[in-house]
């Protein structure tokens, strides 16, 4: 992993880092990525992925409920912790000009 | 009465015997909360609510409509959304946050309604402590100032549940929730001195519970006991349709064997023969401290007197949980905290340039410097050309760690094994470091990844008087059962009773 890599993925992640940040959080990344190394020895061919402990068991049938309306209207409690809105509604920056 | 010092199995008899009240009972744990401030254990504290909550509880009790845990007070670890207290997930960027609705962990404990007839009738003490978004070891994390130990306030109380199990080792809650995502139940249990139980994934419901990494978190309870554990996990425990991964064979009574010897006809003083306790190698092997080891084999051979039967097993692929954890936690975390944006709730920065610059700089500004570096991280392993190597390859090794388990329980019924390789450590010791602190969570990760119940229970002390913990590991849906051995042990030791001395 370079800085390059650290502003690219940054970016991926919308994070704002400055060339310091960056520069401070390398060598950790680099740390990470040299014990995340280990796994490339091990023999996994052949194998599925576990992408949930559950399916180790048995399959996980979507549970699915009846289409009927089950919830009030909530939206003053929704918005009460919005950090900007505007006739109900959430404001963000003008993204249309 | 020394009402912190009470299990609430005896406070539940003291309730319905009339010989206190729930405001009583709340009053008193809020003053030594007012007191213990030093720990820094709790983030929202609300008297005037959680008095308010045991007035009905009383009621419920005085009128008949109680039931076992009606009118005890519990806190509730930050990352469960609850009504009336802020919800800040130990986060700046959700500092202020007050959710429009209850967690299902806090409604199944919480009083009863008419939208949640079966709450326990519990009383909500606050919101304890905890690392940032639950990425920690050593609550250090936390935005708002780390956890102290309440058996040496110069050093962690382990994480990210420390302000829970803090609360409980100081006697500042009765009993605690907490969730545990790679340990984060089990180690600060560890560290302070208390029991706690992570349960098989899919026992609790995650509604409400702020997500980490969503394969992986499990709610669970934190207390002095192994039956106090029984009862509160009892209580949270429920199929929830509002969680896709909630398990429909939840809600079960966890304390049903608590008093029984492991199998039937056995003598009162072998209550555990016929158990057969497992000890992976892996998890004696070198990096264990001494002391901790010490204790453990203590612990392997009281379970063995009171009639367990030890045999060794082995689990080959302990070392490699730490990179296969640190690449499908942080890349499950990347995608669950991209929800922070700034626009509908949480921090939002006071000046950007349009709305590509609005995310950044409120997502930069509001998340902690651990919390960015595992966004990084699963962002890198989730990224085209990486996937492959690293996620996939995580996700592989995940299952060939879950078939090892089973391969385990082949020959055994219970796993024992420390629960960290150390006590708890110096505040700052290991924070310059993140992947020193990650390889502190060795023996609790693979239960995570397999989704297998494990308990924390007390076994001993390190030279400088810090609690050590056992961990004991149990095969799926089998929480009733590790319960019942740290229970029977329980009845044989008295680790889980000693106190801190500063705690009065």
């Amino acid at each position: 992993m370079k800085l390059d890599d650290v502003q690219r993925i940054a970016h991926l992640s919308s994070l704002d880092l400055s060339q310091a940040e960056a520069e401070a959080v390398l060598p950790q990344l680099q740390a990470v990525f040299s014990l995340v190394a280990e796994m490339q020895a091990v023999d996994t061919s052949g194998l599925q992925p576990l992408a949930h402990p559950i399916l180790f068991l048995r399959d996980l049938a979507q549970p699915l409920r009846l289409d009927q309306v089950s919830e009030t209207d909530h939206r003053v409690e929704n918005m009460q912790s919005a950090p900007a809105q505007q006739d109900g509604y959430f404001l963000v920056p003008r993204v249309i000009e | 009465m020394s009402w912190h010092k009470t299990p609430i199995a005896l406070m539940a008899k003291a309730l319905a015997a009339k010989e206190v009240s729930s405001q009583e009972l709340t009053q008193y744990f809020l003053e030594r909360i007012k007191a213990g401030q030093r720990w820094n254990a709790y983030l929202d504290v609300n008297a005037h609510l959680s008095l308010e909550q045991a007035a009905i509880a009383d009621s419920l009790i005085s009128s008949g409509k109680s039931s076992r845990l009606t009118g005890i007070p519990v806190a509730h670890k930050d990352v469960f959304v609850t009504r009336g207290w802020k919800s800040t997930a130990a986060s700046k960027m959700l500092a202020n946050y007050v959710s429009p609705f209850d967690a299902t962990v806090v409604a199944n404990l919480g009083l009863p309604t008419e939208q949640n007839p079966h709450g326990a009738g519990m009383v909500c003490l606050g919101k304890t402590n905890m690392d940032e978004f639950a990425m920690g070891s050593s609550n250090e994390n936390s935005a708002y100032g780390p956890v102290l130990n309440p058996w040496n306030a110069e050093h962690v109380s382990g994480g990210s549940s420390g302000g829970s199990a803090a609360a409980v080792a100081a006697g500042l809650a009765p009993i605690a929730t907490g969730t545990d995502t790679g340990g984060s139940i089990r180690q600060p249990a560890a560290f302070c001195g208390i029991t706690g139980i992570k349960p098989s994934y899919g026992r609790v419901s995650r509604y409400g519970m702020i997500a980490y990494a969503s394969s992986l978190d499990q709610a669970g309870p934190m207390g002095k006991t192994a039956e106090d554990c029984a009862l509160l996990l009892t209580a949270m425990s429920s199929h929830d349709l509002r969680d896709s991964t909630s398990l429909a064979d939840s809600g079960e009574d966890y304390a049903r064997y608590l008093n029984q010897s492991w199998q039937a006809g056995s003598s009162s003083a072998k209550p555990l023969e016929g158990l057969r306790v497992g000890l992976p190698k892996e998890f004696f092997a070198e990096g264990l401290a001494q002391d901790v080891a010490n204790a453990v084999q203590a612990a392997a051979k009281a379970l063995q007197d009171l009639g367990a039967t030890l045999v060794d097993v082995s689990l080959p692929k302990t070392k490699l949980s730490i990179p296969v954890y640190y690449v499908l936690a942080p890349a499950e975390a990347s995608s669950n905290l991209s929800r922070f944006d700034g626009v509908r709730y949480g921090h939002r920065a006071s000046e950007y340039r349009d709305l590509s610059d609005m995310y950044k700089k409120s997502r930069t500004e509001g998340f902690g410097a651990e919390v960015r570096r595992r966004i990084l991280i699963g962002t890198y392993v989730l990224s085209h050309g990486y996937y492959d190597a690293y996620y996939l390859q995580a996700q592989k090794i995940r299952r060939i760690i879950a078939a090892d388990f089973q391969a385990a329980f082949k020959q055994c019924d219970v796993i024992l094994g420390p629960v960290a390789p150390d006590v708890a450590w110096r505040l700052g010791e290991k924070s310059k470091d993140p992947v020193q602190m990650y390889l502190e969570d060795i023996y609790t990760l693979s239960t995570n990844l397999a989704g297998l119940p494990a308990m924390s229970v007390p076994c001993g002390f390190s030279a400088q008087n810090l609690p050590i913990g056992m961990q004991l590991i149990g095969n799926y849906f089998s929480e009733a059962k590790l319960l019942q051995v740290a229970h029977q042990y329980q009845q044989a030791s008295d680790w889980h009773l000693r106190q801190a001395s500063e705690v009065a």
